[in-house]
């Protein structure tokens, strides 16, 4: 039971950890200054809930401290989604991953308040006003810019086309599945796309974008065993760089 | 899929191609709204600065960050600085002779005297 666990805490930490990193590649590039400081605080938020699971599987489960896992372990064992390690691109696909992403991430957490696996059940409980937040942020944003001017629909839609692939990868079905379902640690990838697709649809449709037919979409799967872009391990190398240079650094 | 970073270590601005200053459209001229902070219920809403919106919901997205996210909060308002209505600093002469009125002050008060009396007397009981 427990690899299963472990599997989904990676998951869940690694998206939030690669997704904050790229977010904060944002700070000070924000199109406005109030802007940049949400977007960044939101980075830091994410970088939150990873460590918060990290600790999770450091302390349940005798996995490396938090730091470890996060600086020193080998691209193919990072189990984060495609998605989160594209790079930021124009602000426009950022925005839209942040939509698309953290309503998977606000479902998710939702659905794990009545986990049977109690600290990430409470973990869920304890960072709800975040993710309340974090896409009230995103919705405000896509349905403005949705209904702005010609040129900002159009560049919404398009980061939509280009993200959704992407986004569906983020539901690739683990290896543990029907164990993780079986005894009530999360009702599973399948089920989340679903709440996923019933929250995002209305401020799709508030925003006047049209949702690309995702039966002829095929998910760009892999992240979840370790198979990444050519994006990720130059993330990672950035990432690291003070971690390998001293590894017991404080500040 | 191309991807166009805005990373400044990847790729710089294209300053060169910039000529002069660009106009905002009516659009990018965001207005400015006047935050005020609770930090717990039943206390007043204490105003703590400004933010840039496009409209009110955005304008309370970001006070949440600027003025919420080192201190306690349980509530945020925004309100446009230009529906708030103020006295021009000229007519400031009006507030010139207050300090003066202390009896508008409860120090100011004639009971102040049988006060001290009365904590005089009573320190002098003690003796």
């Amino acid at each position: 039971m427990s690899e299963a666990i472990k599997d989904l805490l990676y998951r869940i930490a690694d998206d939030e950890l690669i997704l904050g990193h790229r977010g904060s590649e944002l700070t000070g590039l924000g199109p406005i200054l109030e802007e940049d400081i949400a977007f960044s605080s939101i980075a830091q938020d994410q970088i939150g809930h990873a460590l918060a699971n990290y600790t999770i599987l450091h302390e349940q489960f005798g996995e490396p401290e938090p730091d470890s896992i996060a600086f020193a372990r080998g691209e193919r064992l990072y189990k984060n989604s495609q998605f989160v390690e594209l790079p930021i691109g124009e602000y426009d696909f950022s925005l839209m991953r942040h939509f698309l992403f953290d309503h998977s991430e606000s479902c998710r957490y939702e659905l794990l308040q009545s986990s049977s696996f109690t600290p990430l059940a409470a973990l869920a409980k304890k960072i709800k006003g975040e993710l309340k937040y974090h896409t009230l942020h995103a919705d405000l944003w896509i349905a403005k810019l949705g209904n702005a001017t010609e040129e900002s629909h159009a560049r919404m839609q398009s980061a939509l086309n280009e993200a959704m692939p992407y986004a569906l990868g983020i539901f690739e079905p683990s290896d543990y599945e029907g164990e993780l379902i079986a005894n009530g640690t999360f009702v599973g990838e399948k089920k989340l796309q679903a709440v996923w697709l019933e929250r995002i649809m209305p401020v799709i449709e508030r925003a006047h974008l049209a949702l690309p037919d995702l039966s002829k979409i095929e998910p760009k799967f892999g992240g979840r065993h370790g198979y990444h872009t050519e994006y990720l391990l130059p993330l990672l190398d950035e990432m690291s760089e003070v971690y390998r240079f001293d590894s017991a650094a404080v500040w | 899929m191309a991807i166009n970073s805005l990373d400044p270590r990847i790729k710089r601005a294209d300053l060169a191609g910039a000529s002069g200053f660009t106009a905002l459209s009516e659009r990018e001229h965001w207005e400015p709204y006047a935050v005020f902070h609770q930090d717990k219920r039943g206390e007043q809403h204490i105003f703590v600065g400004i933010v840039h919106a496009p409209d009110p919901e955005l304008a309370l997205v970001f006070a949440k960050e600027q003025f919420g996210r080192r201190k306690k909060t349980v509530n945020i308002w925004v309100v446009r600085s230009s529906d708030i209505f103020t006295f021009a600093h000229e007519d400031e002469d009006m507030f010139a002779t207050i300090p003066e009125k202390i009896y508008r002050e409860a120090a100011g008060y004639p009971v102040r005297k049988r006060i001290n009396k009365y904590l005089h007397d009573l320190e002098e009981s003690h003796k």
